[in-house]
Protein backbone atom coordinates (compact mmCIF):
# COMPACT_ATOMS: atom_id res chain seq x y z
CA UNK A 1 0.00 0.00 0.00
CA UNK A 2 2.71 2.44 1.02
CA UNK A 3 4.82 1.44 -2.00
CA UNK A 4 1.87 2.20 -4.28
CA UNK A 5 1.39 5.72 -2.90
CA UNK A 6 5.13 6.40 -3.01
CA UNK A 7 5.62 5.43 -6.67
CA UNK A 8 2.45 6.94 -8.14
CA UNK A 9 3.58 10.60 -8.17
CA UNK A 10 6.97 9.63 -9.66
CA UNK A 11 5.22 7.62 -12.38
CA UNK A 12 2.81 10.40 -13.30
CA UNK A 13 5.69 12.92 -13.24
CA UNK A 14 7.60 10.79 -15.75
CA UNK A 15 4.51 10.54 -17.94
CA UNK A 16 4.04 14.32 -17.72
CA UNK A 17 7.69 14.83 -18.70
CA UNK A 18 7.32 12.52 -21.70
CA UNK A 19 4.12 14.28 -22.77
CA UNK A 20 5.77 17.67 -22.40
CA UNK A 21 8.68 16.49 -24.57
CA UNK A 22 6.20 15.12 -27.13
CA UNK A 23 4.23 18.37 -27.10
CA UNK A 24 7.38 20.38 -27.75
CA UNK A 25 8.29 18.08 -30.65
CA UNK A 26 4.79 18.39 -32.11
CA UNK A 27 4.83 22.16 -31.70
CA UNK A 28 8.10 22.35 -33.65
CA UNK A 29 7.05 20.16 -36.62
CA UNK A 30 4.98 22.78 -38.47
CA UNK A 31 7.34 25.73 -37.87
CA UNK A 32 10.37 23.61 -38.86
CA UNK A 33 8.62 22.57 -42.08
CA UNK A 34 7.75 26.20 -42.83
CA UNK A 35 11.33 27.20 -42.04
CA UNK A 36 12.52 24.58 -44.56
CA UNK A 37 10.36 26.28 -47.22
CA UNK A 38 11.74 29.72 -46.32
CA UNK A 39 15.34 28.47 -46.46
CA UNK A 40 14.69 26.85 -49.83
CA UNK A 41 13.25 30.14 -51.13
CA UNK A 42 16.40 31.96 -49.95
CA UNK A 43 18.80 29.39 -51.42
CA UNK A 44 16.92 29.09 -54.74
CA UNK A 45 14.93 32.33 -55.16
CA UNK A 46 14.26 31.49 -58.82
CA UNK A 47 11.91 28.73 -57.59
CA UNK A 48 9.58 31.50 -56.33
CA UNK A 49 8.31 32.92 -59.61
CA UNK A 50 6.26 35.53 -57.72
CA UNK A 51 9.54 37.36 -57.10
CA UNK A 52 9.94 37.96 -60.84
CA UNK A 53 6.39 37.71 -62.22
CA UNK A 54 6.83 39.53 -65.55
CA UNK A 55 5.68 37.44 -68.49
CA UNK A 56 4.76 34.41 -66.37
CA UNK A 57 1.56 32.45 -66.94
CA UNK A 58 -1.00 31.39 -64.32
CA UNK A 59 0.64 28.10 -63.33
CA UNK A 60 4.11 29.63 -62.90
CA UNK A 61 2.56 32.19 -60.54
CA UNK A 62 0.28 29.76 -58.71
CA UNK A 63 2.58 26.79 -58.10
CA UNK A 64 5.45 27.98 -55.89
CA UNK A 65 7.03 24.89 -54.25
CA UNK A 66 8.86 26.72 -51.39
CA UNK A 67 5.66 28.62 -50.54
CA UNK A 68 3.67 25.36 -50.70
CA UNK A 69 6.00 23.97 -48.01
CA UNK A 70 5.49 27.07 -45.85
CA UNK A 71 1.72 26.74 -46.33
CA UNK A 72 1.77 23.00 -45.51
CA UNK A 73 3.76 23.65 -42.33
CA UNK A 74 1.44 26.49 -41.26
CA UNK A 75 -1.77 24.56 -41.99
CA UNK A 76 -0.47 21.49 -40.21
CA UNK A 77 0.46 23.54 -37.15
CA UNK A 78 -2.81 25.49 -36.99
CA UNK A 79 -5.28 22.73 -37.84
CA UNK A 80 -3.66 19.53 -36.56
CA UNK A 81 -0.74 20.08 -34.19
CA UNK A 82 -2.39 22.63 -31.87
CA UNK A 83 -5.44 20.44 -31.19
CA UNK A 84 -3.21 17.40 -30.78
CA UNK A 85 -1.03 19.23 -28.25
CA UNK A 86 -4.17 20.21 -26.32
CA UNK A 87 -5.21 16.56 -26.15
CA UNK A 88 -1.71 15.48 -25.17
CA UNK A 89 -1.36 17.99 -22.33
CA UNK A 90 -4.83 17.11 -20.99
CA UNK A 91 -3.58 13.55 -20.56
CA UNK B 1 -4.70 25.98 -69.33
CA UNK B 2 -3.13 22.64 -68.44
CA UNK B 3 -0.13 22.91 -66.07
CA UNK B 4 3.20 21.38 -67.15
CA UNK B 5 3.79 17.88 -65.73
CA UNK B 6 6.40 19.04 -63.19
CA UNK B 7 3.83 21.35 -61.57
CA UNK B 8 1.61 18.35 -60.92
CA UNK B 9 4.59 16.58 -59.32
CA UNK B 10 5.15 19.58 -57.03
CA UNK B 11 1.48 19.63 -56.00
CA UNK B 12 1.59 15.90 -55.23
CA UNK B 13 4.85 16.51 -53.33
CA UNK B 14 2.89 18.84 -51.03
CA UNK B 15 0.32 16.09 -50.52
CA UNK B 16 3.06 13.59 -49.59
CA UNK B 17 4.64 16.15 -47.26
CA UNK B 18 1.33 16.57 -45.42
CA UNK B 19 0.89 12.78 -45.28
CA UNK B 20 4.35 12.53 -43.71
CA UNK B 21 3.53 15.24 -41.17
CA UNK B 22 0.25 13.55 -40.18
CA UNK B 23 1.97 10.20 -39.68
CA UNK B 24 4.89 11.72 -37.82
CA UNK B 25 2.48 13.54 -35.50
CA UNK B 26 0.67 10.25 -34.85
CA UNK B 27 3.96 8.51 -34.09
CA UNK B 28 5.03 11.27 -31.68
CA UNK B 29 1.70 11.67 -29.87
CA UNK B 30 1.00 7.97 -29.71
CA UNK B 31 -1.98 6.12 -31.12
CA UNK B 32 -4.13 6.56 -28.02
CA UNK B 33 -3.98 10.38 -28.06
CA UNK B 34 -4.16 10.54 -31.87
CA UNK B 35 -7.42 8.54 -31.86
CA UNK B 36 -9.04 10.69 -29.20
CA UNK B 37 -10.75 12.74 -31.93
CA UNK B 38 -12.54 10.78 -34.60
CA UNK B 39 -11.74 13.16 -37.49
CA UNK B 40 -8.03 12.71 -36.83
CA UNK B 41 -8.13 8.94 -37.28
CA UNK B 42 -9.58 9.44 -40.78
CA UNK B 43 -7.14 12.19 -41.69
CA UNK B 44 -4.23 10.43 -43.39
CA UNK B 45 -6.15 7.46 -44.87
CA UNK B 46 -8.74 9.79 -46.47
CA UNK B 47 -5.93 12.07 -47.67
CA UNK B 48 -4.18 9.09 -49.29
CA UNK B 49 -7.47 7.99 -50.88
CA UNK B 50 -8.05 11.52 -52.22
CA UNK B 51 -4.54 11.60 -53.70
CA UNK B 52 -5.35 8.29 -55.42
CA UNK B 53 -8.55 9.80 -56.86
CA UNK B 54 -6.62 12.84 -58.08
CA UNK B 55 -4.13 10.55 -59.78
CA UNK B 56 -6.82 9.58 -62.32
CA UNK B 57 -6.98 13.02 -64.00
CA UNK B 58 -3.16 12.98 -63.96
CA UNK B 59 -3.27 9.64 -65.77
CA UNK B 60 -5.83 10.97 -68.25
CA UNK B 61 -4.33 14.36 -69.07
CA UNK B 62 -0.59 14.11 -68.38
CA UNK B 63 0.60 10.81 -69.77
CA UNK B 64 2.24 10.83 -73.17
CA UNK B 65 2.72 7.09 -73.64
CA UNK B 66 0.97 3.83 -72.81
CA UNK B 67 3.58 2.81 -70.26
CA UNK B 68 3.20 6.16 -68.45
CA UNK B 69 -0.56 5.75 -68.49
CA UNK B 70 -0.33 2.24 -67.03
CA UNK B 71 2.10 3.43 -64.31
CA UNK B 72 -0.09 6.38 -63.29
CA UNK B 73 -3.19 4.16 -63.38
CA UNK B 74 -1.44 1.63 -61.11
CA UNK B 75 -0.52 4.40 -58.65
CA UNK B 76 -4.11 5.66 -58.64
CA UNK B 77 -5.47 2.20 -57.91
CA UNK B 78 -3.04 1.22 -55.16
CA UNK B 79 -3.24 4.62 -53.43
CA UNK B 80 -7.02 4.35 -53.37
CA UNK B 81 -6.82 0.74 -52.19
CA UNK B 82 -4.38 1.58 -49.36
CA UNK B 83 -6.38 4.66 -48.30
CA UNK B 84 -9.70 2.78 -48.40
CA UNK B 85 -8.27 -0.21 -46.49
CA UNK B 86 -6.86 2.04 -43.75
CA UNK B 87 -10.18 3.93 -43.60
CA UNK B 88 -12.08 0.66 -43.30
CA UNK B 89 -9.80 -0.50 -40.51
CA UNK B 90 -10.05 2.69 -38.41
CA UNK B 91 -13.82 2.86 -38.96
CA UNK B 92 -14.16 -0.77 -37.91
CA UNK B 93 -15.83 -1.85 -41.15
CA UNK B 94 -12.90 -4.08 -42.03
CA UNK B 95 -11.90 -6.64 -39.43
CA UNK B 96 -9.26 -8.85 -41.03
CA UNK B 97 -5.72 -7.72 -40.11
CA UNK B 98 -4.72 -8.77 -43.64
CA UNK B 99 -6.14 -5.43 -44.88
CA UNK B 100 -3.13 -3.80 -43.21
CA UNK B 101 -0.99 -5.26 -45.98
CA UNK B 102 -2.71 -3.04 -48.56
CA UNK B 103 -0.26 -0.20 -47.77
CA UNK B 104 2.96 -2.25 -48.20
CA UNK B 105 1.41 -3.70 -51.37
CA UNK B 106 0.83 -0.14 -52.60
CA UNK B 107 4.48 0.66 -51.91
CA UNK B 108 5.75 -2.38 -53.83
CA UNK B 109 3.43 -1.83 -56.81
CA UNK B 110 4.26 1.91 -56.91
CA UNK B 111 7.99 1.23 -56.67
CA UNK B 112 7.86 -1.35 -59.46
CA UNK B 113 5.79 1.01 -61.60
CA UNK B 114 8.46 3.70 -61.19
CA UNK B 115 11.29 1.32 -62.11
CA UNK B 116 9.54 -0.47 -64.96
CA UNK B 117 8.33 2.63 -66.78
CA UNK B 118 11.71 4.40 -66.67
CA UNK B 119 13.55 3.39 -69.81
CA UNK B 120 16.75 5.41 -69.27
CA UNK B 121 19.70 4.98 -66.93
CA UNK B 122 20.10 6.84 -63.59
CA UNK B 123 22.12 9.83 -64.87
CA UNK B 124 20.35 10.30 -68.24
CA UNK B 125 18.63 13.39 -66.80
CA UNK B 126 16.96 14.46 -63.57
CA UNK B 127 13.57 12.81 -64.03
CA UNK B 128 15.27 9.50 -64.91
CA UNK B 129 17.34 9.73 -61.72
CA UNK B 130 14.23 10.51 -59.69
CA UNK B 131 12.29 7.60 -61.19
CA UNK B 132 15.06 5.19 -60.14
CA UNK B 133 15.45 6.87 -56.74
CA UNK B 134 11.70 6.90 -56.03
CA UNK B 135 11.27 3.33 -57.24
CA UNK B 136 13.98 1.95 -54.96
CA UNK B 137 12.88 4.20 -52.08
CA UNK B 138 9.38 2.78 -52.23
CA UNK B 139 10.54 -0.83 -52.57
CA UNK B 140 13.05 -0.58 -49.71
CA UNK B 141 10.73 1.73 -47.74
CA UNK B 142 7.95 -0.90 -47.95
CA UNK B 143 9.65 -2.47 -44.92
CA UNK B 144 8.02 0.23 -42.73
CA UNK B 145 4.36 -0.30 -43.74
CA UNK B 146 5.08 -4.04 -43.68
CA UNK B 147 6.39 -3.78 -40.09
CA UNK B 148 3.40 -1.56 -39.25
CA UNK B 149 1.07 -4.23 -40.62
CA UNK B 150 2.67 -6.82 -38.35
CA UNK B 151 2.94 -4.50 -35.28
CA UNK B 152 0.39 -1.69 -35.74
CA UNK B 153 1.33 0.25 -32.58
CA UNK B 154 5.06 0.28 -33.23
CA UNK B 155 6.04 3.97 -33.26
CA UNK B 156 9.31 3.24 -35.10
CA UNK B 157 7.43 1.72 -38.06
CA UNK B 158 4.97 4.64 -38.12
CA UNK B 159 7.80 7.19 -37.98
CA UNK B 160 9.67 5.29 -40.72
CA UNK B 161 6.58 5.36 -42.93
CA UNK B 162 6.27 9.11 -42.30
CA UNK B 163 9.91 9.74 -43.27
CA UNK B 164 9.49 7.73 -46.49
CA UNK B 165 6.58 10.04 -47.44
CA UNK B 166 8.67 13.12 -46.62
CA UNK B 167 11.56 11.74 -48.72
CA UNK B 168 9.15 11.10 -51.62
CA UNK B 169 7.96 14.72 -51.27
CA UNK B 170 11.54 16.05 -51.43
CA UNK B 171 12.26 13.92 -54.53
CA UNK B 172 9.07 15.11 -56.25
CA UNK B 173 9.88 18.76 -55.44
CA UNK B 174 13.26 18.22 -57.16
CA UNK B 175 11.58 17.12 -60.37
CA UNK B 176 11.96 19.12 -63.58
CA UNK B 177 10.61 18.36 -67.01
CA UNK B 178 14.11 18.32 -68.46
CA UNK B 179 17.12 19.20 -66.30
CA UNK B 180 20.61 17.93 -65.45
CA UNK B 181 21.27 15.74 -62.42
CA UNK B 182 24.58 16.27 -60.55
CA UNK B 183 25.86 18.03 -63.68
CA UNK B 184 24.92 15.15 -65.98
CA UNK B 185 22.56 15.59 -68.91
CA UNK B 186 22.56 13.19 -71.83
CA UNK B 187 22.87 14.80 -75.23
CA UNK B 188 19.90 12.63 -76.25
CA UNK B 189 17.67 14.21 -73.58
CA UNK B 190 17.21 17.55 -75.39
CA UNK B 191 17.46 21.15 -74.21
CA UNK B 192 16.61 22.06 -70.59
CA UNK B 193 13.46 24.18 -70.50
CA UNK B 194 14.54 26.49 -67.67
Amino acid sequence: MSTHTATQPAGSRTRAEINSWRARLLASLGPLTALGGVLWAIVQPYRVTLLHPDGQGFWWLFVEPPLFIVLAGALFHLLVARVLIEDLTED
Amino acid sequence: MQPPAEFVHWMFATGFLLLGLFLLAEAIAGEEVWRRRKWRTYLWPSFLFLMGVLMWPVMTFFTNSTIHMVAHGAWAQVMMLAGAAELGLVKGKLHSPLWRFATPLAFIVSGLAFLLHEQNEWLFQRSSFLHHLLGWTLIVGAVFPFARALRPRWAFANAGLAFVFVFVAVALYSDRDLAPVFGHLSSLAGQPHR
